[in-house]
């Protein structure tokens, strides 16, 4: 029944299901061996368990060694000492069952909703078991990476993870614009969603940097059928020779009222400015902004302010914001095309859309491109979804949207009244998820972060956004201690829909040319090494 | 002539201890050495001690010997110029059970039946020792025992005699060691005491 692979840590000796289990490590084991996050199993005795090592620490039977210890330089006392006077212990928190008998290991993993007995055996998680629980690459299962120091391929399954909201986490440089690209590579490939993504800083599209100037191909590199690159920036597309396929222009007549709501804190807004604007909009319809930045001063303008109870500083403060929007390069009195169509379009083919932002990286811009096209976007797919239902057809073919900055959007003073906070909490009604990246996700309001499906978090050190990730959570202190002893890059911890426990894995290198042939033809592996020489010739 | 390994015979016995006279003078076997007897029963008792103490005095009780040495050169020549000491003279030892074998199944812990007066007592064999050795539960009655040697002089002394047959002595002391932690748990001095005395 075990794998005489794996090896022998201990025995349990005390736990609950809630606090986890304690287990005394064997004289043979030592305590420096050991590392939070990695997988063991426990033998019960009608059951195997699988769980996870979430805290290690050392005991001693007698408190008077501690206070008179024994001569460890004498190497027979130390080794008569380690294991049985002095000892480590491990806290476990188990997850999974995974099969008693050799016979019912066809039933799969299933949740824990008890422990194992008194000084059942512990040992080392083998291969088999990790990947019984995670692994095993297919139509759906999508590799993501590998566990603490094992080779083992930790998978996602995709069609899942899409059906809710997901969210990125991590400090800036962890790894989250990389674990980001490996996704949305993911979904296009196994079909799980067409992406559209809102791009800030340009990396998802074409070429993205890697730390030390080293650029990094992007998905359209990679995948040009699949993916299409639309711009705001032309000038800095055209720099950075990126083949795009649309340029992005937004009339001012696009700009209702509400997409403002959004820009109140950016654009330092009061909440007399934001009602004024829906009153202009009333007055002045479609074209309400090019009118209000083009009245003039004069006695007229004053009496329709007064007319509308606009107070004069209300206006000023008004129109300092609209200045800002008017500066954006992108914006133009009248487009001469329609964005949301041209993206409909290429989500339609199943292609994932790429909105760069080029130079204009800053909030303002970001904020209400995406509110402005995720709106209307939005309400095509709710649109077509109430259409499929009403009619028996097929529903549309499940969206995912990426945000980055994710707090500007689903901060508690805004995710009630902006379109995605209504996504996250909608869950997938109209097939339209959120992919969320954010560094603060203490900014992000609980209720929101309590929606997302699975959360994927690299390494965050502020304790407010450690307890904003994993607040709900089950056995939320042990996944506390592992998160923040992640390494302070590639690593990351999985939790929620799309994995049937928590997971700890270093992130699938992202980068190398090996790692493109990798995304490019999954499953294989070891071709002759001249077909690889040719690809590195590719790639140079 | 005795038979090999035959070291005397039980002149005092218990449940839980017996005492052995020497067929020679001094020649009781070493502290912590590990002793037989056997009860001749149908499935015949063999039954295990530990020697814990060794005696030699005056055969008749109340008459204590007199210094003879004043005149001799050496301690050889009163034993030569009076031979007759060695006839008023006995050793004895003590030791305590721990362990009996009946059926061909060996158990480390008291037997059913104390030995009988006369019964012959053998010094065990390498083999003898490296089976009894196999498990050391027999470790807590030298713990437990009041005797007049301290228990941590005697778990001591008996590993030491205990590891001369194994060809590993020092993993067999660590074995050893590990054991008496476990059994010591709240008592560092004591497993100290005895650590030091087993150190190879
Ligand atoms: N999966 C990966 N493969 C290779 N390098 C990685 C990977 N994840 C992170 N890195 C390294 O870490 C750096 C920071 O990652 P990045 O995704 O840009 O961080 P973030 O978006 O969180 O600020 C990258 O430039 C790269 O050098
Ligand atoms: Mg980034």
């Amino acid at each position: 029944m075990t794998q005489q692979s794996s090896q022998r840590l201990g025995i349990v000796t005390d736990g609950s299901l809630t606090k986890g289990i304690e287990v005394r490590l064997d004289s043979s084991a030592s305590v420096e061996d050991m590392a939070v996050g990695r997988y063991v199993t426990i033998e019960g005795e009608k059951r195997r368990f699988f769980g996870m090592i979430t805290d290690i620490s050392l005991g001693v039977i007698d408190p008077k060694l501690t206070l008179t210890p024994p001569d460890v330089t004498d190497p027979f006392t130390a080794e008569v000492l380690a294991g049985t006077s002095t000892y480590g212990t491990l806290h476990i928190l188990p997850m999974l069952t995974i099969g008693g008998g050799a016979t019912d290991t066809i039933e799969g993993p299933q949740p824990v909703k008890t422990v194992p007995g008194h000084f059942s055996a512990v040992n080392q998680a083998s291969q088999q078991d990790v990947e019984l629980v995670f692994g095993g690459e297919d139509a759906r299962k999508f590799y993501i990476g590998t566990p603490l120091d094992m080779e083992t391929r930790i998978c996602l399954d995709l069609p899942e993870l899409v059906k809710r909201s997901n969210g990125i986490f991590g400090k800036s440089g962890t790894g989250k614009t990389f674990l980001t690209r490996i996704l949305l590579i993911g979904m296009l490939q196994k079909g799980a969603a067409a992406n559209l993504i809102f791009d800030m800083h340009s990396e998802y599209g074409w070429s993205g940097t890697s730390e030390g100037g080293r650029t990094v191909k992007a998905l359209k590199q990679l995948f040009p059928e699949q993916v299409a690159v639309f711009t705001l920036d032309e000038a800095n597309a055209k720099r950075r020779r990126v083949s795009t396929d649309f340029v992005v222009r937004i009339g001012y007549d696009e700009i209702e009222p509400e997409d403002m709501t959004l820009l109140r804190q950016t654009l330092n807004l009061t909440e007399p400015a934001v009602e004024a604007i829906y009153q202009l909009s009333r007055k002045f319809g479609r074209n309400w902004l090019q009118s209000t930045l083009g009245l003039p001063e004069s006695e007229e303008t004053e009496e329709m302010l007064k007319g509308l109870s606009i107070h004069e500083s209300t206006f000023q403060n008004l129109l300092r914001g609209l200045h800002t929007i008017e500066r954006l390069p992108f914006l133009m009195p009248h487009s001469p095309d329609n964005t949301v169509k041209r993206i409909l379009e290429y989500l339609d083919r199943g292609i994932n859309v790429v909105l760069e932002f080029g130079r204009y990286t800053d909030i303002t811009a970001y904020v209400l491109v995406a509110n402005l096209l995720t709106r209307r976007i939005y309400a095509q797919y709710r649109e077509r979804m109430e259409k499929a239902m009403a009619e028996d057809t097929a529903p549309p073919h499940p969206l995912v949207i990426t945000i980055e900055e994710a707090h500007r959007f689903l901060n508690p003073g805004v995710s009630s009244q902006t379109i995605f906070g209504t996504i996250a909490r909608e869950m997938r009604k109209y097939n339209v998820t959120l992919l969320v990246i954010d560094q603060r996700p203490s900014g992000i309001d609980d209720e929101v972060m309590s929606q997302l499906g699975t959360k994927i978090t690299c390494l965050l050190d502020n304790e407010r956004d450690i307890d904003s990730v994993l607040s709900g959570v089950p056995g939320k202190n042990e996944l506390k201690s592992v998160l923040a002893r992640l390494e302070s890059r590639q690593q990351a911890l999985i939790f929620g829909h799309a994995v049937p426990m928590p997971v700890v894995v270093r992130t699938r290198e992202y980068g190398s040319p090996e790692s493109y042939k990798d995304f490019l033809s999954p499953g294989q592996t070891d071709t002759k090494k001249q077909t690889q020489k040719d690809i590195e010739e590719l790639w140079k | 002539m005795a038979e090999l390994g035959r070291v005397g015979e039980v002149i005092e016995a218990s449940t839980t201890e017996f005492v052995a006279q020497c067929y020679e003078l001094y020649q009781s076997p070493p502290l912590g050495s590990l002793v037989k007897t056997i009860l001749p029963l149908e499935e015949p008792l063999e039954m295990y001690g530990i020697v814990y103490n060794a005696v030699t005095s005056s055969l008749e009780p109340g008459r204590r010997p007199i210094a003879r040495g004043k005149d001799e050169t050496s301690e050889e020549e009163i034993y030569r110029s009076s031979p007759q000491l060695l006839k008023l003279l006995r050793t004895e030892f003590s030791a305590l059970m721990v362990g009996h074998r009946q059926n061909g199944k060996l158990y480390r812990y008291l037997p059913p039946k104390p030995p009988r007066i006369h019964g012959f007592v053998y010094l065990c064999s390498d083999d003898e020792v490296v089976e009894f050795g196999q498990s050391f539960s027999f470790l807590n009655i030298l713990l437990n025992a009041h005797l007049p040697v301290s228990a941590e002089e005697l778990v001591a002394a008996t590993l030491r005699q205990m590891s001369q047959v194994y060809d590993d002595r020092s993993r067999f002391m660590v074995t050893a060691g590990k054991e008496l932690a476990i059994l010591l748990g709240g008592e560092l001095n004591r497993l100290k005491a005895i650590l030091g005395r087993i150190k190879p």
